[in-house]
C-alpha cells in the first residue's frame, strides 16, 4: 500500500529473467552441445592418470647416479570386477588363490570405487605379458610407477629413497593417488616437488563392460604428463665412494665441503647400505631388515648424529677470546700440567713445554691455555649470565645449536644450552665459569653434528664466513638455486683473528710436536685440529681440516666413534680424503691400514 | 479474521503443495545420488537418504508447530530471536567445529547444529520489525544505516566463520530494500561496481587504469574544464582506480588460494581440469550427459561413481540434470520459481509492512540460494558451496528453510488481523 508497490513487477521480472537465462544455459549444454552426448548405452568416463617420469640425478661432474627403470603396479577398481577367471590371473602374477581372494576383499573394504594397488612393482617383462591378457579381467589395469635405478652402490644417505604414500598423504595432498611413490629421505625428499613432475590425465569413454569407446571430446580435456626436472648434485661420487670405503667397519661420519661455495662434496654416514636395496620389489623386505639392524645403517649420522666436539672446539674458544680482547696472539699462559678451577680440582693437561701462546696451544692442544682464556673471558663482564650469553652468541654465528636449513629434510640443531638451562640445573647465580669449565675444551653439555663441524672447518678456511652447506648445484630449467645457498653468512669474529688460529692449525700437521704430524705431506699444506672426546665408552676420534692453506678447496670433518685419539683414525682419514680430492700422492701403507682397520665387529 | 476452530482454513495450500513437491523430489534425488548396485535399502541413520527422511519428517513437524503459534509471538520476539542468533554465531566462532575450511557448527546431543542456517529467518524477522516500527515519512539517513547494520552484523560474523557462500545470501536483502524504496541509483551503483569488478579481474590492471584516465581526460576536454566537473570527474577517476587495485588485492591476496583459483578458472584465465576446474567440468558433464529426457531414475553414471563431489549436498542439481534431463530440469526450475513467485504474490496481499517485508525476505533468500547453487553447477558462477533449498541433503538447512517459509505462511494466515 505504498508508492513503491509497482516495484514488485521489477522483482518478478528479475526472477523470471534469471530463470530464463538458466534454462537457456541448460538448453545449450543438454541439447545443443554434442560434447556431452555420450549418454547412449549408459556410458561413463574413465580417468586414467599418466605418471610422469621422475627427474634424474647427476653428480658434480655430470655422472649419472640415479635414473628410472619401467615398472608397473597392477591396480584394481573392485566395483568393476566381474566374472573373474581367478586361476589365469593368479598364474600371471604368481600368487596363490586364497591370498588373491583375501587381498581383493581387503581392498573392497577400503573402497569399492577408488583404484587401489593390487600387486606392486611388476617388472617390464611380466607386465607386457599381463597387458596382453588384461582385457579379460575388467576392473584391473596397469599403472606405471617410478622405480629407481642406481648407477652406483654409494651415496645412499645423499640420494635417499622413495616410499609409498599413506592414506593421510593421499587425503592431504591433491597430487598423490593410492600406490604413488614419493621421496622420503635425502635428495628424493628435499627436491620431491622438482623431481616428481606433473601428472597427466586421459579421459576415455567406456561402456558398462569398461571397454574403451574412444577419447572424450577428442582429447580436449586430456593432459600430457610433464617429466620431473633433472638435478645436478654437488656430490663428487668418486670421493663419496672413497670415503665410504675408508669408513668400512667403522662407525661415524665424514662431511666434506667446498668452502668457497658451501657445496657438499661428500657426505658419509657409516655403516651405510646400497641404495638399490630400497628400490623395486624387495623394498619392504629390505627396509625391515635395515630398520631392525642394531648398527642403524638407515640413521644418517652426518646430519643427525649428536656428538661432543672435543678439542676441535678449542679453535672457536681461541677466536672468541681474541675477539673479546681477553687475549692477543702473543698472550702466553703457563700450563703446569693442568688448570685448577676450584681448590683441589684440576683439568689435566698432557706434559709439554709449559709456557705457550695461542698458536702453540692449538698445535699441541693444551687444555690449560683454553681453560684459562675461558675463565678470563667470564671475568670480563659483570655477571656470569652476561658473559655466557656473549659467548653463546658468538658460537651461534657459526651455526652451532642452530638449524642448518639445508636441502636435506632430516637433521638436528645439536645442543648449545641457553643460560636458563644452567639456572634451572644449578640455581640462579650459583654457577660460574668454573662450573662449566669443560666447555672450554669441547666437553660438557655441548653436542654438534658432523655437518656442523665440517661447516666450522669451512668457516675457518674462508676466514670468517660460510654458505649454507647444500647438496644440489643446479636444477634443470632453473637459472638459480635457492638464494639462501648463495648468500654469504658472516660470523661475529673479525676476519683478521683467523690467521693466528690457522697458523696454529697448520703446525698441528707440519710441526713434529703437532698432534697430527702423522699425516704431514710435502705436496699440500693441510690445516687441521684433532679432537678426542670422552664418552661412556672408548673415546671418539675427531678431526677437522681444510686444504690448501691458501685458497682452500676442501674443508672436512671426520668423526669416528670409539676410535680413540683424534690422530689415530680421524686425522689419517681426513688426510686421505683431502689428498684424493686434490689429486696429491697418497701413502699406500697408510691407506691400506685404514681400509683394513676394523673398529666394529 | 482467523478463527481458532479451523487453524488451517487460511493457510495457502498452493505454497504447501509446492513445498511438499520440492522436498519429495529432493529426497528422491538424494537417494539416487547415494544409490549403487550392491546397496541395500535401509531407512535408518546409517545412510544419507535415511537420515534425510527423518530430517524431512522432523522439519514438517516443526513447520506444523510454527503454524499453530500465534503471529504475535514472532512479532514480539523478533529482536530477541535475532539477539540469540547473533550470540550463537559468536559462540560457534569460539568453540565451533570445522567442515571444509569453515567454522560453522557445534554439536548438540550428537547432532551437528549450524547457526548460520537460522541467521536467515531471524534477520528477516528483525529487518521486518525494524521497518514496521519506522514512520513511513521518516526518511532520516540514521534509519537507513540502522537497517544496514541489522543485515551486516550476521553477515560479517558468517564471513568470519570463513563461510563466504552463506554470507553472500544476505545480498538478498538488497532486493527487499529495493521493494521498500531503496533508491534505484544505489542499485545501479551496485551493478556498475559488479561490472567494474569483473573488468578489473579480466583485464590488466594498468591498461584498465589507462583507459579510465583517458576517459577522464576526454570528458574534461568536452566539458571545457568546468571547475565543478573537474572535481567530480577527479573523484570518480580516483575512486575507480582505488577500486580496480582493491578488487585485485581482494581476490588474489585476501581470498584463500583455492577460492581465487576458482574465480580464475571461471573467468577462463586458467584451465585446470584436475584441480579447481574439476568440480565445474564434472558437474557440466553430468548435467550435459542427461540430454533432453535424462538417463532415467537411478541410471545416472556421472553423479554416482564419485565423479561429482558433494553430490548429495551442493551439487544435487547434477543428479537432477543427469537423470531427468532438460525436461526434468525445466520442470524443476518452474516449480522452484513458481514457489518464489507465489511467495511474492502472497507478500503483496499483506496489509502490514511487517508481513510484507518478511515475505519478500523469504522469496529473495530462496532466490539467491537458487541462483548461486544452480548457477554454479551449470558453470555460470564460481564454485560457492551453498545448499539448494528443500533439495540438498542436510538437516540444519532443511529445518532452516522450512521454518523460514512456514513463519511466512503463518503471518499470511493472520493477514486480516495484522493491520499495520
Amino acid at each position: 500500500m505504498n508508492k513503491f508497490q509497482k516495484r514488485y513487477q521489477v522483482v518478478l521480472i528479475l526472477f523470471l529473467l534469471i530463470a530464463f537465462i538458466f534454462v537457456v544455459q541448460l538448453f545449450r549444454i543438454q541439447i545443443l552441445n554434442d560434447n556431452y552426448k555420450f549418454s547412449a548405452n549408459n556410458n561413463a568416463l574413465r580417468y586414467d592418470v599418466l605418471t610422469p617420469v621422475r627427474g634424474l640425478v647427476y653428480d658434480r661432474d655430470t655422472n649419472l647416479i640415479v635414473s628410472n627403470i619401467p615398472s608397473y603396479n597392477l591396480m584394481v577398481i573392485p566395483r568393476e570386477v566381474i566374472e573373474l577367471d581367478t586361476i589365469t590371473l593368479c598364474n600371471l602374477i604368481n600368487i596363490e588363490i586364497p591370498s588373491f581372494r583375501e587381498k581383493l576383499s581387503n581392498i573392497k573394504k577400503y573402497s569399492k570405487y577408488k583404484a587401489s594397488v593390487f600387486q606392486k612393482q611388476i617388472d617390464f617383462k611380466q607386465a607386457s605379458k599381463l597387458q596382453e591378457k588384461l582385457f579379460q579381467f575388467p576392473g584391473f589395469f596397469l599403472q606405471t610407477v617410478n622405480t629407481r635405478r642406481y648407477f652406483t652402490k654409494h651415496g645412499a644417505h645423499i640420494v635417499g629413497y622413495l616410499g609409498e604414500v599413506n592414506k593421510k598423504k593421499v587425503d592431504d595432498e591433491d597430487y598423490y593417488n593410492n600406490g604413488d611413490l614419493f621421496g622420503v629421505k635425502g635428495i628424493e625428499a628435499g627436491y620431491e616437488k622438482e623431481l616428481r613432475g606433473e601428472k597427466g590425465m586421459s579421459i576415455t569413454l567406456v561402456d558398462v563392460y569398461n571397454r574403451q569407446q574412444g577419447r572424450f571430446q577428442q582429447g580436449k580435456f586430456d593432459t600430457l604428463p610433464i617429466s620431473g626436472k633433472n638435478l645436478y648434485s654437488t656430490i663428487d661420487i668418486e670421493l663419496q665412494k672413497y670415503g665410504e670405503q675408508l669408513m668400512k667397519n667403522k662407525k661415524g661420519a665424514i662431511v666434506a665441503i667446498e668452502p668457497k661455495s658451501g657445496e657438499i662434496l661428500a657426505l658419509i654416514s657409516a655403516p651405510t647400505y646400497s641404495p638399490d636395496l630400497l628400490s623395486g620389489r624387495d623394498r619392504s623386505k629390505n627396509y625391515q631388515q635395515l630398520i631392525s639392524n642394531k648398527e642403524k645403517p638407515l640413521f644418517n649420522r652426518a646430519l643427525s648424529g649428536l656428538y661432543p666436539p672435543g678439542s676441535i672446539f678449542k679453535i672457536l674458544n681461541g677466536l672468541i677470546a681474541l675477539e673479546e680482547k681477553v687475549i692477543n696472539k702473543n698472550k702466553f699462559y703457563n700450563c703446569n700440567n693442568g688448570f685448577e678451577y676450584e681448590k683441589g680440582k684440576l683439568v689435566k693437561c698432557h706434559p709439554h713445554k709449559s709456557i705457550t701462546n695461542l698458536r702453540q696451544a692449538i698445535t699441541i692442544s693444551c687444555n690449560t691455555y683454553f681453560c684459562k682464556a675461558f675463565s678470563d673471558l667470564f671475568k670480563n663482564k659483570q655477571t656470569t649470565e652476561e658473559s655466557y650469553t656473549l659467548w653463546k652468541n658468538h658460537l651461534s654465528s657459526f651455526g652451532i645449536g642452530e638449524w642448518m636449513n639445508n636441502d636435506f629434510v632430516s637433521g638436528t640443531k645439536g645442543f648449545l644450552p641457553e643460560h636458563d638451562y644452567y639456572n634451572k640445573y644449578y640455581g640462579r647465580k650459583s654457577w660460574n665459569s668454573s662450573t662449566i669449565i669443560s666447555m672450554a675444551i669441547g666437553q660438557g653439555e655441548l653436542l654438534l653434528t658432523p655437518i656442523q663441524m665440517a661447516n666450522i672447518a669451512a668457516i675457518i678456511a674462508n676466514r670468517g664466513f660460510y654458505y649454507t652447506p647444500h647438496i644440489i648445484k643446479s636444477v634443470e630449467g632453473q637459472n638459480e638455486i635457492d638464494s639462501s645457498y648463495t648468500t654469504k653468512k658472516f660470523t661475529t669474529i673479525n676476519p683478521k683473528y683467523f690467521e693466528t688460529v690457522i697458523d696454529g692449525m697448520e703446525q698441528v700437521i707440519k710441526n713434529p710436536k703437532g698432534t697430527a704430524h702423522n699425516i704431514s705431506s710435502d705436496s699440500i699444506a693441510i690445516c687441521g685440529k684433532t679432537g678426542t672426546a670422552q664418552n661412556p665408552g672408548k673415546d671418539h676420534s675427531i678431526f677437522i681440516a681444510f686444504a690448501p692453506k691458501e685458497n682452500p678447496q676442501i674443508a672436512i670433518a671426520v668423526y669416528v666413534e670409539n676410535g680413540g685419539w683424534g690422530s689415530t683414525w680421524a686425522a689419517p682419514i681426513s688426510g686421505l680424503m683431502i689428498k684424493k680430492y686434490t689429486n696429491n700422492p697418497i701413502k699406500k701403507e697408510l691407506e691400506e691400514f685404514i681400509l683394513e682397520g676394523k673398529i666394529t665387529e | 479474521m482467523r478463527k481458532a476452530k479451523n487453524i488451517f482454513a487460511n493457510i495457502d495450500i498452493t505454497t504447501i503443495i509446492l513445498f511438499l513437491a520440492l522436498v519429495v523430489f529432493g529426497w528422491v534425488n538424494i537417494y539416487a545420488s547415494q544409490f549403487n548396485d550392491d546397496m541395500q535399502f535401509t531407512l535408518d541413520f546409517s545412510t544419507r537418504y535415511g537420515k534425510q527422511l527423518y530430517f524431512i519428517i522432523f522439519s514438517i513437524f516443526c513447520g506444523f508447530l510454527t503454524l499453530i503459534i500465534d503471529w504475535k509471538f514472532y512479532y514480539s520476539l523478533s529482536y530477541i530471536l535475532y539477539g540469540l542468533m547473533i550470540i550463537s554465531l559468536i559462540v560457534v566462532l569460539i568453540i565451533g567445529g570445522v567442515t571444509g575450511g569453515a567454522t560453522s557448527w557445534f554439536e548438540l546431543g550428537g547432532l551437528k547444529f549450524q547457526p548460520s542456517e537460522f541467521a536467515k529467518f531471524t534477520t528477516a524477522l528483525a529487518v521486518a520489525k525494524f521497518f514496521n516500527m519506522q514512520d513511513s515519512k521518516n526518511k532520516k539517513i540514521k534509519t537507513k544505516i540502522y537497517s544496514y547494520i541489522i543485515i551486516l552484523i550476521p553477515c560479517l560474523l558468517i564471513i568470519l566463520q570463513n563461510d563466504v557462500g552463506t554470507a553472500l545470501v544476505f545480498s538478498a536483502f538488497i532486493l527487499v530494500l529495493y521493494r521498500e524504496g531503496l533508491s534505484i541509483n544505489i542499485l545501479f551503483l551496485i551493478l556498475i561496481t559488479a561490472i567494474l569488478f569483473l573488468l578489473s579481474l579480466l583485464l590488466d590492471q594498468k591498461i584498465l587504469i589507462y583507459i579510465f584516465s583517458i576517459i577522464a581526460v576526454v570528458s574534461l576536454l568536452f566539458l571545457r574544464f568546468n571547475k565543478k566537473d573537474l572535481i567530480t570527474i577527479s573523484i570518480i577517476w580516483l575512486a575507480s582506480v582505488v577500486f580496480i587495485s582493491g578488487a585485485n588485492y581482494f581476490v588474489y591476496d585476501i581470498l584463500a588460494p583455492h577460492q581465487s583459483k576458482r574465480i580464475d578458472v571461471l573467468l577462463g584465465k586458467e584451465f585446470d581440469p584436475y584441480g579447481a576446474g574439476y568440480n565445474l567440468i564434472q558437474s557440466k558433464i553430468a548435467i550435459g550427459s542427461g540430454g533432453s529426457w535424462g538417463k532415467g531414475f537411478l541410471n545416472g553414471t556421472q553423479t554416482r561413481f564419485d565423479f561429482v563431489p558433494e553430490q548429495s549436498t551442493d551439487f544435487i542439481f547434477c543428479t537432477i540434470g543427469e537423470e531427468w534431463g532438460f525436461v526434468g530440469s525445466l520442470l524443476f526450475i518452474s516449480l522452484f520459481i513458481g514457489l518464489i513467485c507465489r511467495i511474492v504474490f502472497l507478500a503483496e496481499r499483506q496489509r502490514s509492512n511487517y508481513s510484507r517485508i518478511y515475505g519478500y525476505s523469504v522469496a529473495c533468500i530462496l532466490f539467491v540460494h537458487f541462483v548461486i547453487n544452480i548457477g554454479m553447477t551449470i558453470g555460470l558462477l564460481p564454485t560457492i558451496g551453498i545448499p539448494l533449498p528443500f533439495i540438498s541433503y542436510g538437516g540444519s538447512s532443511l529445518l532452516g528453510f522450512t521454518t523460514l517459509l512456514f513463519i511466512f505462511l503463518n503471518l499470511d494466515s493472520y493477514r486480516l488481523d495484522i493491520l499495520r
